[in-house]
């Protein structure tokens, strides 16, 4: 939240004075008819993308010169907003003269970049990037049609937030490299979630196959398994980063291997009831059995013993409280 | 020119209203809780404004219509106390809203079904209408309140209430209308139906900002949801809203003796202007003429997403509104296009217009010869009524 979040402002005060002059005036909107395509000695290429039961669609058209696969002549058509028509505008802008696979590098973010006033002030509010992603898409459609394959052979990437055009890839080093655990966290590292917001979860303005939700969830799963398997080999493991069960575990495991040997011997022994984070330590609450519960040392000598090797072995801030 | 069209989100505030308000200020700003001179000069403008507003809805003196601040907060209080008294405590367990209430009933009957207690949302039918058939089929024993609304904000349907009101008393459940759109547009007689709560708001008849009202039948009153120095009856604390009090008092009188003018000329008005944008091909209007309130039209122009339309309006200095698509922060649908089962092409292409008793002819014919250019500039850009080659398929995937 914060001040800037309590009132909003319109949307479109926030779009550049391009995307404002290329709504009232597309330089480049119309159609290529096959005729025309023809005398210019060149192939139509016409490719839609987007549905008007979602709210915005957008037909490209592009004259092709089959000699050298140059573009050179390209119209849109659009249903959608202003920044929807004035991205189409622009990306048209973008395609002609460039080879077809020249085209197919055209991003959506050059589309908005091309559409800034001044370079590092953004061409449209956050919720209105996503008009530009059916610009990029559009093209890759044209050209997958033009070169007779599938459109998706052109994204090398899988590509979860197509407004920053964050890869899957990206997302899982990210996260793993920083030990993401929230959607904040990852769209302050990647920008992945900052705009439409359609891959933070299901329910947004596109249904997607993989959600930033699910990244998180999948991290949490990786993260508890792999303390499972280092506490199960006895590798070193951060003791603050383990559940709850495998804390219990872990307790349990030092004190047979190093501890409970010594009180039998003696006739007594202990068992763990509690583990709770306290300010920072983590207070291990324990019960004398048999012999134990009535001995002197059981809380002083033995108490220290049980209580530094627990923090030796496992973490510092333990703290041991015989109850 | 500029041209308000949007009076069903807001109204320009009466300048009568504003008169009788502007002494509340500076001259006579006194807590009218308090124990002199200043507090008692509120007292008699705060008893005249609430006689006009009692009047206004035709409430009797020993029935409750509260203060609040908006419709939003008597809209939260109506279902939260119902939840507090009677969900909670395992009375009952279940409500009633419409599917196309305002977001104030429907993000708050979603957060006391996350508490527990079960939702129906009623279905509107392909005119936007409800019927009071399914009020009926989906009360059970454990229901406590229905609530629905007067007329939608959207559509300008006028609902059913007196019908619902009655299947409420006869199954002993509670009634809530929210009638924000129904007041200065259609009588509004608390006396003539079964209702036990009704919610409304000044600003919406020409009214100031920041007050609203919510009608509690004897006996029925909720518990406060604002607790404090026990005003209002101890029903809704914080103080009086003096100012607001006494605007809304004089702008539901006018609201009351405007309404003729409202059912005739600006019925006239507003048929006269939606038959001329039905002369535009491919135009659709939502719920029948007969069954709206005189104000309101919701048209969709096939083709043109609605952000766009209102882009080209706002340039000619026309206001008007969608709930669509990319207008919304949020770019969802048209609730109500979605709700009718709209053709869903036409989902995004809604276009509210809401005129008011301050609308001229002269803003309308300004207003239609806007409205054909700007169809005719989005239609020459729409990829609906774009050429394509012989054997293209459109291919229009969702996406």
């Amino acid at each position: 939240m914060g001040m800037d979040s309590l009132i909003g402002g319109t949307i479109w005060d926030e779009y550049s004075q391009k995307v404002t002059e290329l709504m009232n005036n597309p330089k480049n909107m119309g159609e290529i008819t096959q005729e025309q395509a023809e005398e210019m000695g060149t192939k139509l290429i016409v490719a839609d993308f987007g549905a008007e039961s979602c709210g915005d669609a957008v037909r490209l058209y592009w004259a092709v010169d089959p000699k050298d696969d140059r573009i050179v002549e390209a119209k849109f058509k659009s249903f959608g907003c202003g920044t929807a028509i004035a991205s189409s505008d622009t990306m048209v802008e973008l395609c002609k003269g460039k080879t077809v696979d020249e085209a197919v590098k055209i991003t959506n973010i050059d589309v908005e970049k091309a559409m800034r006033d001044t370079p590092d002030v953004p061409a449209v509010p956050p919720q209105k990037m996503h008009c530009s992603v059916m610009a990029y898409d559009v093209i890759k459609k044209a050209a997958a049609q033009y070169k007779g394959v599938d459109m998706n052979s052109f994204e090398t990437e899988f590509i979860v937030c197509e407004c920053a055009r964050v890869s899957l890839s990206t997302l899982k080093e990210v996260i793993r490299l920083n030990d993401l655990t929230t959607v904040e966290q990852i769209t302050d590292y990647t920008k992945a979630g900052a705009f439409c917001k359609s891959c933070i979860k299901p329910g947004g303005h596109e249904a997607k196959d993989i959600y930033l939700v699910d990244l998180i969830e999948e991290y949490k799963k990786e993260k508890m398994t792999q303390t499972a398997n280092t506490i199960a080999s006895g590798g070193p493991v951060d003791f603050a980063q383990m559940t709850i069960v495998q804390k219990l575990k872990a307790v349990d495991k030092i004190i047979d291997d190093n501890i409970r040997q010594m009180l039998i011997m003696d006739g007594g022994d202990m068992e763990i009831l509690d583990i709770k984070e306290n300010g920072g330590y983590f207070d291990i609450y324990i019960r004398y059995l048999g012999a134990c519960s009535g001995c002197a040392s059981s809380s002083t000598g033995t108490l220290y013993a049980i209580e530094n090797i627990l923090r030796q072995k496992l973490d510092e801030n333990i703290r041991v409280l015989p109850l | 020119m500029r041209v308000y069209l949007d009076n069903n989100a807001t109204t320009i505030v009466d300048p009568h209203v504003k008169a009788e308000m502007d002494p509340f200020f500076v001259e006579k700003y006194g807590n009218p809780n308090s124990l002199h001179a200043f507090a008692g000069e509120t007292h008699g403008p705060l008893k005249t404004a609430m006689e006009k507003i009692y009047a206004g809805i035709h409430a009797p003196k020993e029935d409750s219509v509260v203060i609040t601040s908006c419709a939003t907060e008597s809209n939260n209080w109506v279902l939260k106390s119902v939840y507090f008294e009677y969900i909670l405590t395992g009375r009952k367990n279940h409500i009633i809203v419409s599917e196309v209430e305002h977001p104030s009933v429907i993000a708050t009957a979603k957060f006391i079904e996350s508490q527990g207690c079960r939702v129906t949302y009623l279905p509107i039918n392909s005119e936007g209408m409800i019927d009071p058939q399914s009020v009926r089929d989906n009360i059970t024993n454990k229901t406590a309140l229905v609530s629905v609304m007067w007329v939608n904000n959207e559509t300008g349907a006028i609902f059913p209430v007196q019908e619902i009101g009655a299947i409420c008393e006869e199954h002993k459940v509670l009634f809530h209308t929210d009638a924000v759109q129904a007041i200065g547009k259609i009588p509004v007689d608390v006396q003539s139906f079964n209702v036990d709560y009704l919610t409304f708001s000044a600003h919406k008849f020409h009214g100031p900002k920041g007050v609203g009202g919510l009608y509690m039948k004897k006996g029925k009153e909720l518990m406060p949801l604002l607790h404090g120095g026990a005003q209002m009856g101890g029903l809704r604390s914080g103080t009086l809203n003096v100012a607001g009090i006494i605007g809304m008092g004089k702008a539901m009188e006018q609201a009351v003796d405007a309404l003729d003018y409202e059912m005739t000329e600006i019925r006239e008005m507003r048929d006269q202007f939606e038959d001329q944008l039905l002369e535009i091909k491919d135009t659709f209007v939502i719920t029948p003429r007969a069954k709206r309130t005189p104000n309101t039209i919701l048209i969709s122009f096939r083709g043109i997403e609605g952000e766009a339309m209102l882009w080209d309006l706002n340039q000619a200095g026309i206001a008007a509104s969608t709930g669509s698509a990319c207008a919304s922060e949020d770019l969802e649908s048209n609730p109500v296009m979605e709700a009718i089962g709209a053709d869903a092409d036409l989902a995004h292409t809604a276009i509210r217009f809401s005129l008011s008793r301050y609308t001229t002819q002269d803003e309308m014919d300004y207003t239609i010869d806007i409205v054909r250019k700007a169809v005719e500039r989005l239609r020459a850009i729409s990829s609906s009524y774009a050429y394509a080659p012989a054997g293209h398929k459109s291919g229009l995937a969702a996406h």
